[in-house]
């Protein structure tokens, strides 16, 4: 974490070929104690982003997934209603033989009042993942994947998680992280995001990969895989990119698709094995079907 | 190294990324973090404290060259041949020796760049906010650099007799003119910076405020903008009201069903069972006048339409002159341009007929409306003087939970000529002129916000 330049070393060590720019939004967010909000296209490698920077740093992962409906119950806090209600139970057993001595009603509500008051306390808490990485002592990686897909209501609620790194429960107090975790938040853009959230986070968008930072991606994850072949692939997926299809191949697709060959034995592209496995790189019948006639054509366009 | 930053954010702030102060703030700790050194990084490191979307990140990377290129200064002269002479040789030596001389008979380049610089922020180049202010400040800017005494030097060269005083005064000459040329550049960069932007916004402004049927309708000039406009309008108002429909909770304890739940459990509440609320999907019939009356409006009403269509789940457009047809599908299937000119081809420009119209509508399309629709009709209510079938508006106002008008023409128009919109309006529940994108974007907003809750 010294510098971007180790940074980018240290992820490359742990599979993940980060750009520049990847590099020094991490680096930053790291200096300056910041969350880190991560767009992209589907499959651009925002969440693998998290899960290697906790595979570098040494820190566990905390992921929460967001969806609608999300609220603080799930995501912070949960009483633990079952227990209390068990130690209610042992308090009225307990509570006649402990007041049985009293001389009368004041002086058995003074004992009572005396009595550690235990229901709302952090025994009978049950930790959920924002808590827990508030609770972690040696900092961890938070993940907060698919913001978007939560309700506004709770990302307001994230608000003093992200700025302050504590969170308030009525009735206990403010609980404060020992050290701050480093947070991530994924998005997809299904709804634009509050400014003030995008205010307390740094900014990161990972578009889709050149074809050369893309050939090392490939290169990485699949390794084994001829030189040749990836650069074939590539610039194949690269092309289709430039064409107007309903959900373009990010980087996953293309890394799902150069395994996908290696499973049926291709040592090159050709057009009868890229049309047996289209359906690995393309997720909708109409862009198969539109592409379909036209892979000996883009098969054979020169590497750019 | 402050100045700079808060300059450059300014900058930033004219070309539409918005900066607040805790941002600023950041972007300062970034800079103590990451320092000057190395350019990529600090471009990087500033990119991902203060752009906040895709746009931003764009917008950032074209202010931050503008803001922070600055081109090899080419006002130098070529330096005479042999290094060891006084650049001044020749030069009338009177009073003080001018430093700006001296830089630009030595050709220094950087040493004029930074000048030009000291100079610029005396003479506040950075405030500049309309184009005419250029030459002016360009004037301002040589002055402060010490313009005058060089004017002085090169007419007391030229009155000299000595040859050689001569020419250095015609050198110095050439190097003011290329001196003043690139402080005009250097001007117009500024403005770029600075101050296009916002002459853009004002114009976006105005137009926003334009009549869409004034007189020769919308200059064709300002169409594409205009088309932006609108798309930038209907968008605003899908980023806030496509959100979610249904709130999951709203905190309060459903006595009822926690009790008939606990049953299971020996008469312990284990299961909280919150209330939920249900809530209206929004059901839009919007029913849009092209006919000729209204043809420079229609175009922007159709293309709300469109973006409107994207917005609310249930919606039903329809679009009518002589007659009516429901254009879903057509706003369903193609891009809003082709959209837009297939309704217009297939129905647009016709004579009206209000009550024909009516007509159609009841006859086919009645069942669409229920207690939760509104209606909104956009049109001018001129139905050259037909039948406008009143009772037909009325069975529509009854079935409705709200029916809107929006007349393109102001209210002192209405009933006036062929005009039965005074009839009309008996029969709506809101009726109202609304002949600028700025009305209709406030009028949908108050629709949509009833069905949607904050």
């Amino acid at each position: 974490m010294a510098s971007v330049s180790a940074l980018i070393q240290g992820l490359e060590s742990v599979g993940y070929i980060a750009s520049r720019r990847i590099a020094t939004a991490l680096f930053m967010a790291v200096n300056l104690q910041k969350p880190i909000l991560v767009e992209g296209s589907a499959g651009v490698g925002k969440t693998e982003l998290a899960l290697s920077t906790a595979a570098l740093l040494g820190l566990p992962l905390i992921r929460m997934q967001c969806y609608e409906g999300l609220d603080e119950s799930k995501a912070l806090y949960e009483w633990k209603y079952g227990k209390q209600l068990l130690y209610t139970q042992i308090l009225k057993d307990r509570m006649g033989a402990s007041l049985a001595d009293a001389v009368d009603m004041d002086a058995a509500m003074d004992r009572l009042h005396g009595m550690g008051d235990l229901f709302f306390s952090e025994p009978f808490l049950e930790p959920r993942p924002l808590m827990k990485a508030l609770q972690e002592d040696d900092g961890c990686v938070l993940l907060i994947d698919e913001i978007d897909k939560s309700d506004e209501a709770f990302e307001a609620f994230l608000l003093e998680v992200l700025s302050a790194y504590q969170v308030s429960i009525p009735e206990i107090g403010v609980l404060k992280a020992k050290t701050p975790p480093i947070v991530f938040l994924t998005s997809n853009n299904v709804r634009d995001l509050g400014d003030a959230l995008k205010r307390r986070c740094l900014h990161l968008h990972i578009p889709l990969p050149d074809a050369a930072l893309e050939r090392r991606i490939v290169a990485s994850r699949v390794p084994g895989i001829e030189a040749d072949l990836v650069s074939q692939l590539v610039s194949f997926v690269q092309s289709l990119r430039t064409l107007d299809l309903r959900k373009s191949p990010s980087i996953s697709e293309t890394v799902d698709w150069a395994r996908a060959l290696i499973l049926l034995n291709a040592d090159a592209l050709e057009t009868e094995v890229v049309r047996d496995s289209l359906n690995v790189l393309l997720k909708f019948e109409q862009d198969i079907q539109a592409i379909e006639p036209q892979i000996a054509e883009l098969i054979r366009k020169p590497l750019a | 190294m402050q100045g700079a930053l808060e300059d450059f954010f300014r900058a930033l702030r004219a070309s539409d990324v918005r900066i607040s102060p805790a941002e600023a703030i950041d972007a300062h700790r970034t800079v103590a973090t990451v320092g000057f050194a190395d350019r990529e990084l600090f471009k990087d490191a500033l990119c991902a404290t203060l752009a906040k979307t895709a746009d931003e990140v764009e917008r950032f990377d074209r202010t931050f060259d503008t803001f922070f290129t600055r081109q090899a200064f080419m006002a130098a002269s070529p330096p005479p041949e042999d290094g060891d002479r006084d650049p001044m040789d020749g030069l009338p030596q009177e009073g003080d020796p001018s430093e700006l001389a001296r830089m630009l008979m030595a050709g220094d380049a950087s040493a004029l760049a930074q000048a030009m610089e000291e100079a610029a922020e005396r003479a506040q180049v950075s405030q500049i906010r309309l184009s005419t202010q250029r030459s002016r400040l360009t004037r301002k800017l040589l002055e402060e650099m010490g313009l005058a005494e060089i004017e002085r030097i090169i007419a007391a060269a030229r009155r000299l007799d000595d040859p050689k005083g001569q020419a250095a005064g015609e050198r110095l000459d050439a190097a003011r003119q290329a001196l003043a040329k690139e402080a005009s550049a250097y001007v117009e960069r500024q403005h770029e910076l600075y101050a296009s932007e916002s002459g853009k916004n004002l114009r976006e402004e105005l137009l926003a405020r334009k009549a869409l049927n004034s007189d020769g309708g919308i200059d064709p000039v300002d169409l594409a903008m205009m088309q932006t406009l609108v798309k930038r309008m209907a968008k605003r108002l899908a980023d806030r009201y496509s959100r979610r429909r249904s709130v999951a909770w709203t905190g309060h304890l459903d006595v009822r069903r926690t009790l008939r739940k606990s049953m299971g459990y020996g008469g312990m509440p284990f299961d909280i069972v919150f209330k939920t609320k249900k809530i209206d999907k929004p059901s839009i019939v919007a029913i849009c006048d092209v006919s000729k009356s209204v043809a420079a409006a229609a175009q922007f009403l159709l293309t709300f339409l469109y973006s409107l269509n994207e917005v609310v789940d249930r919606m039903e457009a329809f679009a009518f002159s002589g007659r009516m047809i429901s254009v879903n599908a057509l706003l369903d299937e193609h891009k809003v341009e082709t959209a837009i000119l297939e309704v217009l081809k297939q129905i647009g420009f016709q004579q009206t007929d209000y009550g024909r119209s009516l007509e159609d509508f009841c006859d086919q399309h009645l069942d669409q409306l229920d207690r939760h629709t509104t209606v909104i009709f956009l049109g001018d209510a001129r139905s050259n003087y037909a039948d406008p079938r009143l009772d037909l508006l009325a069975t529509i106002q009854k079935r409705s939970r709200a029916l809107i008008w929006l007349n393109p023409e102001p209210e002192s128009y209405w009933g006036q000529g062929d005009s039965v919109m005074h009839r009309y309006q008996r029969f709506c529940h809101v009726a109202k002129p609304c002949n600028t994108l700025g009305q209709l974007e406030r009028i949908i907003e108050d629709v949509l916000r009833t069905y949607i809750p904050h």
